[in-house]
């Protein structure tokens, strides 16, 4: 056989994409490129030519340099030390990258993802003579106040273990061994594009809380699920993402800032470490791994940033753990394919967009999911993906191939935001599909007068959006008696309900119970009116009602039972009073 | 320096050379004309057999007999800081026929990205001097915050105002102005240096000037050079630099030239498909360092494309820039100056440098406040337009009224009417106490309490 040629010579350089001849290669392989040995990725093989993405900017870069094929495929390092942890694009941590460079980003440098140096204390879960498989967990490292489970790698073969030792190692000792000879250490690699594997796909039924009324309420999403939140810019899609990232009830956060703001990515570095888990109290950074590949970071690191993420993601999923990814925005992303695309002058699709641009969507989307672990435990990737459609324009293809997989859609409104109605998602344009397949779990662990409720309000917004194309006409006092007080629970169920304000620090956050407390008191007030309006109150005595004016500054109590069940019972003698009269 | 004379093909602002030694990608070229003249470029594209230039300069003149000099680096701007009070050409030439720049030293001007980890979090208030900005759209320290307008408009004269007016309340450290004109007339070029040397501006300013009838593909580095000004002064030398970009539009309009003369793949309108990183890549260099003291601030000026916010300029800048503000036809139309539109305009950093400690407690409610029945009232004139102002409620009248009052008397101010946070605060609560009490639903009781001009006058 040929012997291998694994250092060939660099042919074309044009931005970020470079074609090298003289060289064996894989689709995928990563190479080292020039005398400086920048990270690149094979691409394309045409021929000779080895077309080559480069993760790093390529200025001064001459044809005639070297390139060397390491044979390997973009991988990430799995292991502990990942939480806490904020990452580049591939995989490099920010904090070492400033301590080897400086404050701005050179190339040529690079950095492991985890730390080699540091000792974590493992200890094992199995003993010597158990079988053990891929996925199996064969023991344990108090990483932060999240248990990392350290797992037999899904490459290595079933065998019984050797040996296992117990007490603190660095990633790379070997910690275990099997009698097939395989050896085990906590950190192992795993190529990103590749989806990691696992026993079985599962239904999602179980809802990811999230806090927010508006997505528990009226569009639930499901661990395992996908969501896509579009929207133009300054509705607040990040201010909801982050949100999201804060206070759903997933136990790891992976976020992945893909060529977003770098201002608003140091929001995120200094807010998160500061904010509380609100189970554990604990700060929410221990559980959060972070992505931030800005817009000024290379094109082809802002490609791969993507699938790093959903990688490390797959890898506590596997440990049993819900995960929640968030990407902020997939349309960044595919600009990044789209530059690439053209720079290799392939034939374009819709806008530009390469013609896999579908295709890459939906694997992307369907590496989310609730299953069942190698190690027959259950674990869920839930993926919450941003969408920044150009001028608002929802019809263009990134947001238009997305809507075609992701069963939740939240839309984001710069009417509603102008407003200042936050979070701005419109109520009338967003879905969830998850509805039938969560219902059960609402009857259950909230309440049986749950899924009622909501369709009710659904209705009731419904009618007012109907009743506000008349009322834009004529003014709201022509309106119909009944209908005026339509118009009124409307106001009360977007004022009170849908309204939340992320600033303040008891609204941020809205459990389950509280969201159907709020909702019924809503329904309350709504039955006695219709039942008052037909012994004959008036109108105006009706919406004029005192005791619900103090119903809005729930959101900002935090024991509000009592306060609550105060304002239902004023409701309540008012109504009483009202009828009397009448 | 090995000269080649292998030039194969000239297209628009490209010129193809063959049969070189290797150059290396972004390397910058001389050329050198047949009488003598030389001109610059940049490559775009290198490979064994042809290596592509873009020349910055018109490429009138250049032809098989012109001969190719690679400099074997990168485009390096000489900086220092007797830069201060300089006026460049767009590709960095002293045009007020003062001398060479001495450089302190010689930077890269594509300027790599900061690492977001040590970007320090901007918090610090900017005061304008314009309510619509301080109060509803406030600008920090560190942002970049673009002018959305339109052919017409008086954004020259708000930027200018901003630039004139700007400071940090309280704080007499070092500034300095960079300003980068891109494709500007010559009158408005004037109308901006007079108004520097009116208001002795242009001692802490850094001026570069790529006029409409210079090459438009200088306007490609004219940003750059400007950006890599302003890090130095900013990062080096501890100055807080605000970085004035006009007009963006038309560096676009060079970037869809190039393009095309490249025969890319045209993405919307015809404008590359990496507009969007492209433009990261010079809205990106604004910001703080953790542990340095100077700041970059960015005021970007684009003009809309018949107004149009969706077009890809203003729509790919607005997904990057933090916030915008945008000019208004119909308030210009009205006569009100400076016709910013609030409905639209956005700070997003807004919320981290206003309230206590930063400016006023009631700033983040009286802002909401105010936009919830600029938006109503605005709303309403679509009703009045059918059913007449009389068929509407006292209350709908109420808001209606408040909407105009908001136009007339807190968006409109005078050209060198430089109000203080404090000043555009109390105005606020001047409009708002028009409005009855309980629909002020945004601010809550405390706050009213003390500042309601209803019951400070009890208490004064």
């Amino acid at each position: 056989m040929e012997v291998k040629r694994t250092k060939g010579v660099l042919k074309r350089i044009a931005g970020p994409v470079v074609t090298a001849v003289n060289l064996d290669a894989h689709m995928y392989d990563v190479v080292k490129v020039g005398d400086e040995q920048l990270m690149g990725e094979v691409i394309k093989i045409k021929g000779e030519d080895i077309i080559i993405q480069v993760y790093e900017d390529t200025s001064g870069i001459k044809p005639g340099e070297p390139v060397e094929n390491t044979g390997l495929s973009l991988s990430v390092e799995l292991g502990p030390g990942l939480l806490t942890s904020i990452y580049d694009g591939i995989q490099r941590p920010l904090e070492v990258l400033v301590e080897k460079m400086g404050d701005f980003i050179e190339r040529g440098v690079t950095a492991p993802g985890l730390s080699h140096d540091k000792k974590w204390d493992f200890k094992p879960v199995v003993k010597t003579g158990d079988m053990v498989s891929p996925g199996t967990i064969i023991g344990e490292v108090q990483e932060t106040n999240i248990l990392h489970k350290v797992m037999v790698p899904p490459n290595v073969e079933a065998g019984k273990i050797k040996e296992i030792k117990s007490g603190s190692f660095t990633i790379d000792d070997i910690i275990c061994t099997l009698d097939n000879g395989a050896e085990i250490a906590m950190m192992h690699k795993w190529p990103v594009r590749i989806p990691r594997p696992f026993t079985e796909k599962l239904n999602p039924d179980i809802p990811l809380i999230t806090g927010q009324r508006i997505l528990d309420g009226l569009f639930p999403i499901a661990k395992g699920g996908t969501a896509a939140i579009p929207g133009p810019f300054g509705s607040g899609k990040t201010v909801t993402q982050q949100a999201l990232a804060k206070w759903s009830d997933a136990e790891i956060v992976v976020y992945i800032g893909c060529g977003e703001r770098g201002n608003e990515m140091t929001e995120v570095l200094t807010e998160f470490p500061e904010l509380e888990d609100p189970k554990t109290g604990k700060p929410l950074m221990e559980r959060t791994v972070l992505i931030a590949n800005t817009s000024n970071m290379p094109v082809a690191a802002r490609e791969a940033s993507v699938y790093t993420g959903i990688t490390i993601a797959e890898y506590f999923r596997d440990m049993g753990y819900d995960v929640s990814l968030m990407a902020d925005s997939t349309s960044r992303w595919a600009e990044a394919m789209r530059e690439i695309s053209s720079r290799l002058e392939e034939m374009p699709g819709e806008e530009g967009y390469p013609a896999y641009l579908a295709a890459r969507l939906s694997e992307f989307y369907e590496r989310a999911g609730r299953v069942h672990t190698l190690n027959k435990d259950y674990g869920s990737v839930t993926v919450i993906g941003a969408v920044s459609p150009p001028g608002g324009d929802f019809s263009e293809p990134v947001t238009q191939n997305t809507l075609r997989i992701v069963k939740c859609f939240w839309a984001l409104d710069a009417k509603l935001s102008q407003r200042r109605h936050f979070p701005a998602i419109n109520w009338l344009n967003s879905y969830s599909l998850y509805l039938d397949t969560l219902s059960q779990y609402y009857d259950e662990k909230v309440s049986p007068e749950w899924n009622p409720l909501r369709t009710w309000a659904m209705e009731v917004l419904q009618k007012e959006a109907e009743l506000q194309e008349i009322v834009q006409l004529v003014g709201s006092d022509a309106l119909p008696d009944e209908e005026q007080i339509t118009i009124e629970v409307a106001r009360m169920l977007r004022e009170i309900f849908l309204q939340q304000n992320a600033f303040d620090a008891v609204d941020t956050y809205c459990d389950m119970t509280k969201q159907f407390d709020i909702l019924k008191a809503i329904k309350f007030y709504s039955d006695q009116a219709y039942a008052a309006l037909k012994t004959g109150v008036m109108t105006a005595q009706i919406t004029g009602l005192k005791a619900k004016n103090d119903l809005p500054q729930i959101k900002y109590v935090k024991e509000y039972k009592p306060e609550i069940e105060g304002i239902v019972k004023a409701m309540e003698s008012e109504f009483t009073k009202l009828r009397e009269a009448a | 320096m090995k000269e080649y004379r292998t030039i194969s093909q000239v297209a628009g602002p490209l010129v193809f050379v063959e049969k070189t030694e290797p150059v290396g990608y972004q390397e910058l070229v001389n050329l050198v004309l047949a009488d003598g003249t030389e001109k610059r470029g940049q490559v775009l594209d290198t490979s064994d057999e042809i290596v592509v230039v873009q020349v910055f300069e018109t490429t009138t003149g250049i032809g098989k007999d012109t001969g190719v000099r690679f400099t074997g680096e990168t485009i390096k701007m000489p900086v220092g800081k007797d830069m201060l009070g300089r006026i460049l050409s767009g590709a960095g030439k002293p045009k007020d026929g003062g001398p060479d720049i001495v450089p302190e030293k010689r930077l890269e001007i594509t300027g790599a990205a900061i690492n977001p980890w040590a970007r320090g979090s901007p918090r610090q208030f900017i005061q304008t001097g314009i309510s619509t900005i301080d109060l509803t759209n406030t600008l920090v320290r560190g942002q970049k915050l673009p002018i959305f307008s339109g052919s017409g408009l008086p954004h020259n004269e708000i930027a200018l105002q901003i630039a004139r007016q700007a400071k940090v309340p309280g704080s007499d450290e070092e500034f300095a102005v960079v300003f980068a004109a891109m494709g500007i007339t010559k009158e408005e070029e004037n109308q901006f240096m007079a108004e520097f040397e009116r208001t002795g501006a242009l001692e802490h300013a850094v001026v570069f000037l790529n006029l409409a009838d210079d090459p438009a593909v200088e306007r490609i580095i004219t940003p750059r050079l400007a950006l890599t000004t302003a890090e130095y002064l900013a990062f080096e030398l501890g100055y807080h630099v605000l970085v004035i970009l006009t007009d963006m539009t038309n560096y676009c309009e060079a970037l869809r030239q190039i393009g095309a003369a490249r025969e890319e793949v045209p993405g919307r309108r015809g404008y590359p498909g990496y507009m969007y990183t492209d433009l990261a890549s010079l809205y990106e260099r604004a910001g703080i360092i953790k542990g340095k003291k100077g700041s970059v601030t960015q005021l970007s000026i684009l003009t809309m494309p018949g107004d149009d916010i969706t077009h890809p300029i203003p729509d790919l800048s607005g997904y990057i820039t933090e916030g915008q503000i945008v000019v208004n036809r119909d308030l210009h139309r009205k006569g009100i100056y400076p016709p910013i539109n609030v409905l639209p305009s956005l700070s997003r950093l807004m919320n981290l440098g206003i309230g206590k400690g930063f400016t006023r407690e009631d700033h983040k409610k009286v802002s909401d406040q105010l936009y919830a029945g600029y938006a109503e009232g605005v709303d309403l004139r679509g009703l009045v337009a059918i059913v007449g102002k009389d068929a509407l409620s006292e209350r709908d009248r109420g808001f209606l009224e408040f909407a105009e009052m908001f136009e007339n008397r807190f968006v409109r101010q005078g050209k060198d009417e430089d109000r203080t946070i404090d000043e555009s605060l109390d105005l606020g609560w001047d409009l708002l106490k028009d409005i009855p009490e309980e629909q002020l639903v945004r601010i809550d009781r405390e706050l009213i309490q003390k500042y309601h001009p209803k019951y400070r006058k009890k208490a004064e």
